[in-house]
Order: structure tokens, then sequence, then C-alpha cells
């Protein structure tokens, strides 16, 4: 154990604010998976904004394919992109677009369930996967998310607070088909680029084609079948 | 669409004294994991040994299983055929219960948006391997995307597979809307899987029958000489049977690991209903 070269690991987990949980022996081998987990859960995460990266991005929606096609529940990609942004940055400096970036992150975050993935996309664009969101809430939820960063004040200095609009496009993933990432997210990009054409600060939602069922039919459909289940 | 064959005619419409090309048969579903790729093999075995020539084409572009089904490890996909790295009779294989297949292979997840690229080389081999079978069992995705809608729009007959479960029914129904008012389909096949008990199939046909016939029937155009709205032909009934899990498990054909179960009997029992 001795020979393992661990400083530059502890210096990145030191840096990142990572607390080993208490009692462990330095050296041992539970303050070594500590230490594994400490860094895999620095690898996974975007430095400034503390959600997923990119790398933990593309985990999450290759495991949503692979759900998807097999159980055809329905899923959903957002990809959110902050308007204007570069206006942000020349305006007021980096750093305040970094408190930007930080603050939007958040209010992703708290306007989804524990079980979607946030995730810093790149630059000033974020990715929302959301597992088993049915077509009929999608457009709530990206409402949602595009009224709440319409909301957000961010103080970035003394006397400055900044606000911002996103943008929002998303696609669902084709149910019992395995589609690619690539393909998915592109899918949802083109709504994207359709939010920012209409004039920003907006949500675009691919329309999926779903075979119209109406209550009525079901009841038909499946009504005598339950008396059929029901013994006498 | 416009190079898809007619399909709401039968071959009766053209008098052919000699069969020219297989009877190409869609194997669908509205609902996935209702046994459509286990139908599909275990239909070409009972059918292979009817007499006929049979060829599995899996055209579950996207989500490929036929391969597991049948323990093959695919070579030559159909997937190398698209892109030119394999000829078209390299990718028929013989399988295990004396039919052959075509597989679709794991690169081809890409298509699983339809361009017309993909069509055309869908149709294409298609064609080309028709001479050589009596019967080409299409094996599509679940649900109505458009491969799916593409791939069924290829065969002459259609076959949907729906098991008792009130989810499976309904994404079934909705199937057979689509297949009736997108493709004009006016016969479509019905293997009940999975049923509990002996007549099941045929409430539940009677049941899909007749919420068709009030739905359905009325919103179609009315053609000269052929009957108003939507016939559902049910096929048989498969019961559950713990063979079909053994068989599964050991990924061997139900028709070669349990010949005389009832599940087994049931498939010949479809077989010999499909066959003239």
């Amino acid at each position: 154990m001795t020979d393992l070269q661990l400083g530059p690991s502890l210096q990145l987990l030191a840096q990142a604010g990572y607390a080993f949980p208490p009692h462990l022996v330095e050296g041992s081998q539970p303050w070594l998976q500590a230490l594994i987990d400490g860094l895999c859960d620095l690898s996974s995460r975007d430095a400034l904004t503390g959600q997923a990266n990119r790398r933990q991005f593309e985990l999450a929606l290759a495991r949503e394919i692979d759900r998807v096609a097999r159980a055809g529940e329905p899923a959903l990609v957002l990809m959110a992109d902050i308007d204007h942004f570069k206006k942000v940055n020349d305006t007021h400096g980096h750093s305040a677009g970094d408190m930007v970036l930080k603050a939007v992150a958040k209010v992703l975050q708290d306007c989804v369930r524990p079980m979607d993935t946030v995730a810093r996309f790149g630059g000033e664009e974020f990715a929302i996967i959301l597992p088993n969101c049915p077509p009929t809430f999608a457009q709530a939820v990206a409402e949602r998310i595009r009224a709440k960063v319409q909301a957000l004040k961010v103080a970035a200095a003394q006397g400055l607070e900044i606000e911002v609009t996103i943008s929002l496009g998303g696609a669902f993933a084709p149910q019992w088909v395995r589609s690619s990432a690539a393909l998915w997210i592109e899918r949802a990009d083109q709504q994207l680029y359709r939010a920012k054409a209409e004039g920003r600060n907006r949500a675009c939602l691919e329309q999926p084609a779903l075979p119209q069922v109406s209550a009525e039919e079901k009841g038909l459909l499946l009504g005598t079948l339950l008396q059929f289940e029901d013994p006498e | 669409m416009s190079t898809v064959p007619a399909s709401s005619t039968p071959a009766s419409a053209s008098p052919a004294p000699e069969k020219v090309r297989a009877r190409i048969t869609a194997v669908t579903s509205g609902k996935g994991g209702v046994g459509k790729t286990f139908l599909s093999a275990n239909l070409a075995s009972a059918l292979s040994r009817r007499g006929e020539r049979v060829l599995v084409l899996d055209a579950d572009l996207g989500l490929a299983n036929l391969d597991v089904v049948l323990n093959l490890f695919p070579k030559i996909t159909l997937h190398d055929v698209f892109t030119g790295k394999a000829e078209l009779n390299d990718a028929i294989l013989p399988a295990p219960g004396g039919f052959s297949v075509m597989l679709a292979g794991s690169g081809l997840v890409e298509y699983s948006r339809l361009t017309a690229d993909i069509r055309e080389k869908l149709l294409s081999v298609i064609q080309q391997v028709a001479p050589r079978f009596d019967r080409i069992l299409l094996d599509t995705g679940a649900g109505i995307s458009d491969v799916v809608l593409y791939a069924v729009s290829l065969a002459d007959s259609v076959l949907i597979v729906a098991t008792p479960e009130p989810t499976s029914l309904t994404d079934a129904y909705a199937t057979i809307k689509v297949l009736a008012t997108q493709q004009n389909r006016r016969l479509i096949k019905l293997v009940v899987n999975q049923v509990n008990r002996v007549g099941e199939g045929r409430v539940i046909r009677g049941q899909l029958q007749q919420v068709v016939d009030r739905f359905v029937g009325p919103s179609l155009p009315v053609e000269p000489g052929v009957s108003p709205g939507v016939k559902l032909d049910l096929l048989g009934e498969i019961p559950i049977d713990l063979a079909v899990r053994e068989a599964v498990q050991k990924r061997q054909l139900l028709m070669e690991w349990m010949p005389g179960c009832e599940a087994a009997k049931g498939i010949r029992a479809v077989a010999e209903k499909l066959a003239p």
C-alpha cells in the first residue's frame, strides 16, 4: 500500500472540499475505498456547477436508452441554453458569468425530481434527462424550469443583480426502439434551435406521434374483459 | 412511401399459376415483450416442418434479438450488407429449426430513424430474397415507429401478437387502428399469446373486433369489391407454458426443446392456419 503515489489524488480531493468519513485509518482498505469513491464522484461532476459533467451525462443517457428500448416507458431529454450569455460575460466579467452558471444550474436541479439527471453539457448549455416523463407532463415541466430561471436574480456583486432567461428544447426517446445517444440529443437540439429562432425564453418540444386511443375506446375494449376475468 | 406495394389486396387479385415469390408476413405487436420474436422463430420452425422454405428477417432494426433467441452469433448481418461489407447471400444464415434467418446486427441502431436510404436498401433486400423462399416472416419492432410501419408496409399480410394483459390489448388496438387508417389494411391476423385458459383468445379477438367495428371501421373509405371495415382473423392462442420459459433460458427453439408441450401445439395450430 505504501508504494501508491496518493499525493496528487489527496490534493485534488482536498481542493474539492472532500471530507473522508470519520474514524478511518489512513492507508487502510476502507480509507482507500473512500478515496476512490471521492475520485469517482469528482470525475463525474462539473467543477464549476457541481452538476453531472458530460461524461456522467453520457453514462446516464446510455442507461436510459436501454431502459426505454425494453420497457417502453416515455423518457424526455431537455437541452437548456442560457440566452445571450456572452453578453453577461462581456458586460459584467467572467466571474459574474460563473455565478450565473452556478445559479442557473441550481435552479435546474431544484426544478426536477431526484431521479432526473441535470448535467452541464458544455459552455452555457445544460442537459436534463427525465426518465418516465409522459408527453402530457413534459410541456409543464419545461415551462416550470423556464419560468423559475426567468424569476431568478443572481447577486453577482454589491448592488448588481443579473437576470437571465433560458431557451429549452426537448425530445422523447422513441419507445421500444433503441435510439442512439447522438440522435436523441440532436433531436432535442433541433427543438432548442427552434426555441431560439422563435425568440428565446421559451420551451419547444418535439411532438411525439402517439396513437390516439380514447377513454371510450379503452372502456369498450377492456370493460367486458374485466367481467370475463370475474368468475360468477 | 410510394414504392410500397399495394397492401390491401391479397394475392388473389392477380392470377398466379406458379408461385413466383414468397408470401411476406409481418409479425408485430403494439407492446414489446409479448413474445413476438419467440413466435416468429418457432412459427418459422413449424412452417418449415410443413415443408415450406422459410426466411425470418429481423426487421427490428433498432433492437434486434433474434440472434439471442436462436443462440446464433451473427457473423454477417444486414448491417454488413447495407454498408457493402458483405454479399447478400452470405447474410442468409441457417437457423437451428431448419429455416433461414437474416439478422439486423446491432450496428443498425442508427437506423432507428428511417431514412430514404434505409428504406430503399431494405426493400431491395426483400425483393432479392423473395423468389428463393415460400414465406418470409418479418420480425418487426413493437409499437408504431416509422421503422415498424415501413417494415409492415412491405408485407402481404400482418400478424399481431398480443397477450391478455390490458396494456398489450390497448397497444394492439392502437396498432390495428394505425394499420387500418394509414395502410388501409382490411384483414389483420391475430395470435393471442400467454392465455390463461382455453378460449381466451377467442374472447379477446371478439373484444378487439367489437371496438374496431365501432371506432375504426366507420372512418375507413368504402371501396367497391372490398368488404367494409377491418376483419381480425384469429390464427390461434398459445397457452402460458413453463416449457416456454425453459426453452428461452436454454436459448432453444420451443419446437425442438419440447415439441409436445401445449404451447408448441398452439404454435403448430397457428402454422397450420397461416399456411393455405
